[in-house]
């Protein structure tokens, strides 16, 4: 007893100075998700779904703050691609600094300024994937996302969208605590490629749910910025149609604290699914990827492919599942996770789970940890190649499985170049 | 050009004397052999001209045109004009061969302050040495040594040698494994490179390479020294008799 009203005084911290709007169309979803939080309440070092991530930073009423990165020159992610851009300052959308979202294939609006029956598509997304991957594990902090989030996009690709869309999400206030929910939906045979980039505040909070239709594709290819102090947790929920796709990639450089929590739900026949993940981390840097991945149909493939760097102290977490539903046979189901430890004092925790109720799948996983390869890195010196130059060559071939999932050619270069660097700074 | 004397090595780990005072003079524009026993310490030499890892240098000296090599770091010792063709050349997943040559190209023309290779211009180059050594275009995409046979894998450190045109050239059993067409090759590879200002250092067991890459000097090496010093005729007696008259006759 003692224990739940702390919990609850707890949350009731947490949640006192967050703005939960009680009129508008968002309004019972946001109401039924204050209710699941409260049920939930916030989650503890001894959840076991928060064994290898501290939620403390997470669970403070105030976001600790983060100094601002200075990128020294350094051009942004995705500079060189062709994109529609919005941008968002500490979780403010900037329509000065944004593009006019007028693209065709795609309908694009914000959270705080969508009203009227065009959205009713949105109106039966927000919330809705969210509350329904709260099972089998809870998800306190999306819940608390959905109740409470101030801005996002709602972007409805009906066609094949002309270009990406993309989000950069600047952090300019050192004290900023940003809470953001996307819904996406990609129609039926619609393709829609998705950027984000960028630490979007000192603490952020970030809800992307994507409805793909049968047939549809959707992209997202995302950087999570450089900014040492940062902390954030981020949700993604997607549900995919029959033979539709989705793929998602994401580069994490530094960042106190990252939790990227990916809920996959295939849901028609022939879906494929993957989603990556590197992360590159040097000191204080807690890392975190938890996955999972529900086949419930036949004949879906998923990859979940995952590759950590870590060096002087930094953490890496992997947790990963795919359950495979009963009827969902011929599954197809891949689940990678490795790191490199550049040195001793990095560690990297996995939790790699398979949960299988249908007999004719196929499904492995593999998580390994190990440090460079010393053979192969003289033999690269041996010709005439700098031990530096080496070793990056090598931390690239290690994260190479992970790249190869961005699909596009110019993506996959940008994020190539950008480890690039990453590593030519973080030689010592 | 490479001098070594009265080399003394044992393991890094534990105490075990490999190298128990090797004298060698390799002079510019010859081929020398070393010939020996497995486990006399003909890998160690190489690894340790190299600058591999887990050797300790307890006494001796080694200077390529008179450089100390032995203070130098691998790239230096390979940007200095040290070329090692390794015995088991290594597979290096995720990095392609294309990559790694040109990497390795231009890394030695930075390091000796001349001009990076455009990928033109190297292209080009490695098209054509590639073809003499039948490597096809293929095999230069994949990862490095990754899938190859055991004679591709010796026919790419040759053409590493050939792109890197180093001026002294080791080569450690290049030969083990080839059959006798690939050791054509790799002896045409050899040969053409053949010139006044390098020199070579051949590793091996048998007679059939030296056939192919004609020798200067022959040298017998046996647990961790230099035995014996001669001309070609030695390899053939080495190959008529075995190492065991030779050894009973210094020992
Ligand atoms: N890294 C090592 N660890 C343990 N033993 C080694 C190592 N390197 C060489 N040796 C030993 O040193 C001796 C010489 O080996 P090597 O130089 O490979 O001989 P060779 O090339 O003439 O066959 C052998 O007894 C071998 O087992
Ligand atoms: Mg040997």
């Amino acid at each position: 007893m003692a224990l739940a009203a702390q919990k609850s005084d707890a949350l009731e911290a947490r949640i006192a100075r967050l703005d939960r709007p009680t009129a508008g169309w968002t309004a019972k979803a946001r109401a039924d998700a204050l209710a699941r939080l409260s049920s939930m309440g916030l989650p503890g070092k001894r959840d076991e779904y928060w064994r290898y991530t501290d939620p403390a930073g997470l669970n403070l009423a105030e976001a600790a703050a983060a100094a601002l990165f200075d990128a020294q020159g350094e051009a942004p992610p995705f500079d060189g691609i062709d994109r529609l851009k919005l941008v968002f300052v500490d979780g403010v959308f900037d329509p000065a600094a944004s593009d006019d979202p007028a693209l065709a294939g795609v309908e694009i609006s914000l959270l705080s300024k969508t009203g009227g029956a065009d959205l009713h598509w949105a109106q039966g997304l927000y919330g809705t994937l969210e509350a329904a991957g709260q099972s089998p594990v809870a998800r306190p902090f999306a819940a608390m996302n959905t109740a409470f989030a101030t801005e996002g996009v709602m972007i409805r690709a009906t066609g094949r969208a002309a270009k990406p869309v993309s989000l950069i999400y600047l952090h300019k206030s050192e004290t900023s605590d940003a809470i953001l929910h996307h819904c996406i939906k990609v129609e039926s045979g619609a393709e829609l490629t998705l950027l984000e980039n960028g630490p979007a505040a000192a603490r952020f909070s970030k809800v992307m749910e994507v409805d793909v239709a049968d047939g549809g594709r959707f992209h997202h290819v995302r950087t999570q910025g450089r900014d040492h102090e940062r902390r954030a947790i981020t949700h993604i929920f997607a549900r995919l149609g029959r033979e539709s796709l989705f793929k998602s990639f994401t580069l994490t450089a530094n960042g106190r604290l990252t939790r990227n929590e990916c809920v996959i739900d295939l849901t028609g026949a022939d879906a494929v699914a993957h989603v990556a993940g590197a992360a590159v981390g040097d000191g204080d840097f807690h890392h975190d990827d938890t996955v999972f991945v529900t086949h419930g149909a036949e004949r879906c493939e998923s990859r979940q492919v995952f590759k950590k760097v870590l060096k002087n102290g930094a953490t890496g977490v992997f947790q990963g599942k795919i359950l495979v539903r009963p009827g969902a046979q011929k599954t197809d189901g891949y689940q990678i996770s490795q790191s490199l430890l550049l040195d001793e004092d990095s560690q990297f925790l996995a939790k790699p789970e398979l949960e299988i109720y249908a007999d004719d799948v196929k499904c492995s996983h593999g998580s390994t940890s190990g440090a460079i390869d010393e053979t192969a890195l003289f033999y690269l010196r041996s010709r005439g190649v700098p031990e530096s130059t080496a070793k990056s060559l090598l931390v690239l071939a290690f994260l190479a499985e992970a790249l190869a999932e961005i699909e596009d050619e110019a993506l996959a270069e940008d994020i190539r170049s950008r480890l690039e660097g990453w590593l030519s700074r973080h030689e010592r | 050009m490479l001098e070594i004397n009265n080399l003394h090595v044992k393991l890094e780990e534990d105490d075990k004397v490999i190298l128990k005072g090797v004298n060698l003079t390799v002079e510019a524009g010859k081929v020398h052999a070393i010939m020996g026993p497995n486990g006399s310490g003909k890998s160690t030499l190489s690894y340790v001209l190299a600058g591999r890892d887990g050797y300790s240098v307890t006494d001796g000296s080694a200077t390529l045109d008179g450089a100390e090599l032995l203070e130098m770091e691998p790239e230096e010792r390979a940007a200095a004009g040290l070329f090692l063709a390794f015995q088991y050349p290594v597979e290096i997943p995720g990095v392609g061969n294309m990559t790694f040559l040109r990497t390795a190209v231009n890394a030695q023309r930075k390091a000796r302050g001349e001009d990076e290779l455009s990928a033109g211009e190297f292209l080009k180059i490695v098209r054509e040495k590639a073809k003499a050594l039948k490597i096809d275009a293929e095999m230069m995409k994949r990862p490095v040594n990754v899938g190859f046979s055991g004679g591709e894998k010796k026919r790419n450190e040759i053409l590493q040698m050939a792109m890197l045109e180093p001026k002294m050239c080791i080569l450690d059993e290049t030969d083990s494994g080839l059959d006798v067409d690939a050791m054509k090759l790799v002896a045409d590879g050899v040969n053409a490179l053949r010139d006044a200002g390098r020199a070579f250092l051949v590793i091996t067991h048998y007679q059939r390479l030296l056939d192919h890459i004609r020798p200067d000097v022959v040298h017998i090496m046996a647990d961790g020294r230099i035995v014996k010093t001669g001309g070609p005729e030695l390899a053939l007696e080495v190959e008529n008799n075995g190492y065991a008259d030779i050894l009973a006759e210094v020992m």
